[in-house]
C-alpha cells in the first residue's frame, strides 16, 4: 500500500479506506457491546456511540481552550508568567488600537448594511415572476470563498495613475464622469469601508434568504386588516411586516456580527493588513504564526472569545424564543 | 428547527421562491410595485452581479487585453482565450494550480465524511439512548460552538507536531483539525433532527429485537439522509472556501496546502497578474458554484437549520 503515498490521490483513497475501516469497526465493537448482559451494556453503547466525538471535541477544542488562556499570561516562547502584560500590549500598541477600531467599524457596519440590502431585496422580489432566478442573482456570493471574493474585488477596485487606462469597473466610471481615480485599497481610513462591502456583499444573500422565508410566513389576515383600515405600503411595511419578523430580524443581524468578529481572509488577500487595514482576528494569526509571540496572539483570541460570547448567547436566546413563539 | 424535515424542505422550497401561494408580502408588494421599488431592485441585482461576471470574462481574455483595458471593452473589440487557464491548469510549477485544487479535494472529502459520521453517531447516543447526565454534556458540545477557531489553533497545532501526526499521512492534521471544528454544530444540528424521529418507531423496532445498530441503521440512518445531506453540503463547502485551518495546518508547506492558501499566496506575490488571479479564483469557484446550482435546496434548507459555523 506503501505506493499510494507517493501521490494525493492515494491519500485520498487511503483515508476513504481508513474511514470505512473506522466506522465498521465502531459499529461491529458497538454490536458486542449490545450483546453485553448486565450492568455493562449500556454504558458500553453509549461510549462507543458518543467516545470517540467527545473524546476529539475534548482534545481538539477544550484542552486547546485553556492551553490558549493559560498562554495568554504568559510570554512569547510560553515560559514565563507575565500576568496580564499581553492584554495590556493589546489594549495599547498603535497597531492592535487600529485593529480593534478596525473590527469595531466591521461589525457594526455588516450586519446593518447587509441586512438591509437583505430585506429590502427580499421585500422587493417577493411573489415576482422571477424571484427564483432573482433570489439565486444574490444569494451567490454565499458559495464563493472569501479569498475569491477578495480577488473578484481587488479587480472592481483596481486603481491606476490617472492618465492610464483604468482596468477597474469603479475607477473606470469615476473616469467617465471626469472624476479623478482613487486608491480604494491604500487610502485610510476609506479602505475599511470598502473591504467592509465586499462582506457586504458575500452576507446580504444570507440576510436575504432567512428573513424572505419570514416575511411569506407573516399571516395574510394581518396585512388584509391593515389594509382595510387604510394603512399605506410604507405603513404595512414599517408596523406590521418588520414587527413580524423581528426576531429573525435580530437572528441574522447576532449571526453575522459573529461571522464578522472573526473576518480574517478578505483582509488578508485585499490588502495583507497593510494601510491601516488591520483586524482582530488577522493580527492574531500574525503575531501567533508569523511573529511567533503566542503570548499576544492568544491574548488576542481570548479578545474574540470575548466579544463573541455575549452575541452567541444572546442569539441563543433569541432562537429559543422564536421556537416558543413558533410553537 | 422543531419542524419536521418535511416541512423544512417546504420552508427551503418557498424561501428560495417556490410555491404560489399568496402571502403577506405579495399583499405588500402589490401596494409597492412601481418603478422605483423595481429599479432599486434591478440596481442590487446588477451590483451582487457584476463583480463575478466581470471576473470571469476577464479570465478568458489575453494577457495584455486584460491588463490595458477593462473587460467591457470585450464588447466593442471581443478576443477570447483559454491560455489563462492552461497556464495555471498546466503551466510551470510557480502558476500552476492544479496540484492545489487536488490538494482542496483531498482535504475536503475526509473532512465531510468523519465529522458526519462520528456527529450522526453522538446524536444517536444523546437523542435515542438513554442515561444519566446526557442532557448536561449536551449543552456542553453544544456550547463548544461558542469558541472560535483561534482560541484552538496554537495548541491544536502543537498537539499535532508533538505526535508527529502529519509524518505518514501528510494531510492527517487538516482532516482531524476541520473534523474537530465541525462537531460541536453537526451533533446539535443532527441532533435536533433525530429528536424529531417518532418514538414508537423505535420502540416497535427494539420491541422485536432489534439492537442499537440496527435501529441505527436501518430505521436512523434513511430517515436522516436529508439533513446529512445538507450538513455534508455546507461542511464540504466549509471546509473547500477556508482559509484560516488551511494555512495554519498545512504549516506553509505547498505540497499540502489547499488551493485557497495557495491563490491568497499568489494575490501577495503576484498582484498584478491579473491573467492568473481571474483564471486562479474562477478556477477555485468552480467546485462552490457547481455544489450550489444543483444541491441548492438543500443547501437552503441547512441555513435556515442553522448551519452557520464560525
Amino acid at each position: 500500500m506503501g505506493f499510494l503515498l507517493n501521490n494525493r490521490v492515494g491519500h485520498l483513497l487511503i483515508a476513504i479506506m481508513l474511514f470505512v475501516a473506522v466506522v465498521a469497526v465502531l459499529l461491529l465493537i458497538a454490536k458486542v457491546a449490545d450483546g453485553l448482559r448486565g450492568k455493562a451494556r449500556m454504558p458500553a453503547v453509549i461510549a462507543v456511540f458518543a467516545g470517540p466525538a467527545l473524546l476529539m471535541l475534548a482534545v481538539g477544542l477544550i484542552y486547546p481552550f485553556i492551553r490558549t488562556v493559560w498562554m495568554s499570561f504568559m510570554d512569547a516562547r510560553s515560559q514565563n508568567f507575565i500576568g496580564f502584560d499581553n492584554y495590556v500590549t493589546a489594549l495599547t500598541a498603535d497597531a492592535s488600537v487600529i485593529a480593534f477600531r478596525n473590527t469595531f467599524l466591521w461589525v457594526i457596519l455588516t450586519p446593518l448594511l447587509s441586512t438591509t440590502i437583505g430585506l429590502v431585496y427580499a421585500v422587493l422580489i417577493d411573489q415576482s415572476r422571477l424571484e427564483k432566478a432573482a433570489k439565486a442573482l444574490l444569494f451567490l456570493p454565499m458559495a464563493i470563498s472569501f479569498v475569491g471574493a477578495g480577488i473578484i474585488w481587488r479587480f472592481v477596485y483596481d486603481y491606476k495613475g490617472a492618465g492610464q487606462d483604468q482596468i477597474g469597473v469603479i475607477n473606470a466610471l469615476l473616469n467617465s464622469v471626469g472624476l479623478a481615480p482613487v486608491r480604494f485599497l491604500q487610502d485610510a481610513p476609506g479602505n475599511t469601508i470598502f473591504l467592509i462591502l465586499v462582506l457586504v456583499w458575500i452576507e446580504a444573500g444570507f440576510a436575504m434568504v432567512i428573513l424572505s422565508a419570514a416575511i411569506k410566513a407573516v399571516p395574510v389576515d394581518i396585512i388584509e386588516a391593515a389594509r382595510l383600515d387604510g394603512a399605506n405600503s410604507w405603513e404595512l411595511f414599517r408596523n406590521i411586516t418588520v414587527p413580524s419578523i423581528r426576531p429573525s430580524l435580530v437572528v441574522v443581524l447576532t449571526t453575522i456580527s459573529i461571522a464578522t468578529l472573526k473576518i480574517f481572509d478578505i483582509t488578508r488577500t485585499m490588502t495583507g493588513a497593510q494601510f491601516d487595514t488591520q483586524v482582530l482576528a488577522n493580527q492574531m494569526y500574525d503575531q501567533s504564526f508569523v511573529f511567533g509571540n503566542n503570548g499576544l496572539g492568544s491574548a488576542m483570541a481570548v479578545f474574540i472569545f470575548l466579544l463573541v460570547v455575549p452575541l452567541v448567547v444572546f442569539n441563543v436566546r433569541q432562537m429559543a424564543k422564536n421556537r416558543e413563539v413558533r410553537g | 428547527m422543531t419542524a419536521s424535515s418535511i416541512t423544512e424542505a417546504d420552508e427551503a422550497d418557498r424561501a428560495m421562491g417556490g410555491g404560489a401561494d399568496r402571502s403577506a408580502a405579495a399583499t405588500l408588494k402589490g401596494a409597492l410595485t412601481n418603478r422605483i421599488g423595481s429599479a432599486v431592485a434591478i440596481v442590487i441585482a446588477v451590483l451582487w452581479t457584476v463583480p463575478t461576471f466581470g471576473l470571469f470574462l476577464s479570465s478568458l481574455r489575453p494577457e495584455s487585453d486584460i491588463k490595458g483595458s477593462g473587460w467591457w471593452t470585450f464588447f466593442s473589440d471581443p478576443a477570447l482565450t483559454l491560455d489563462n487557464y492552461r497556464q495555471v491548469l498546466g503551466g510551470s510549477s510557480s502558476t500552476n494550480l492544479s496540484q492545489y485544487f487536488t490538494n482542496s479535494l483531498v482535504i475536503a472529502v475526509p473532512s465531510t465524511l468523519l465529522p458526519l459520521s462520528l456527529a450522526v453517531m453522538a446524536a444517536y447516543a444523546f437523542s435515542v439512548l438513554e442515561w444519566r447526565g446526557r442532557n448536561l454534556v449536551f449543552v456542553g458540545v453544544f456550547t463548544l460552538q461558542i469558541v472560535p477557531l483561534q482560541m484552538a489553533l496554537i495548541p491544536l497545532l502543537r498537539f499535532f507536531n508533538d505526535t508527529d501526526a502529519g509524518s505518514v499521512l501528510l494531510f492527517l492534521p487538516l482532516w482531524l483539525a476541520h473534523s474537530i471544528f465541525a462537531l460541536p454544530l453537526a451533533i446539535f444540528l443532527l441532533h435536533n433532527f433525530m429528536s424529531e424521529v417518532p418514538r414508537d418507531l423505535i420502540e416497535a423496532a427494539r420491541i422485536d429485537g432489534a439492537g442499537h445498530v440496527t435501529v441505527f441503521l436501518r430505521i436512523m440512518l434513511p430517515l436522516m439522509l436529508p439533513a446529512i445531506a445538507s450538513f455534508a453540503i455546507f461542511q464540504f463547502l466549509w471546509v473547500w472556501n477556508d482559509l484560516l485551518v488551511g494555512l495554519t495546518f498545512s504549516g506553509g508547506n505547498r505540497i499540502i496546502q489547499p488551493l485557497t492558501a495557495a491563490l491568497a499566496a499568489m494575490t501577495g506575490d503576484r498582484g498584478q497578474d491579473w491573467h492568473l488571479l481571474t483564471a486562479g479564483a474562477f478556477v477555485s469557484i468552480v467546485i462552490p458554484l457547481v455544489v450550489f446550482f444543483s444541491l441548492q435546496r438543500y443547501f437552503v434548507r441547512g441555513l435556515l437549520a442553522g448551519s452557520v459555523k464560525g
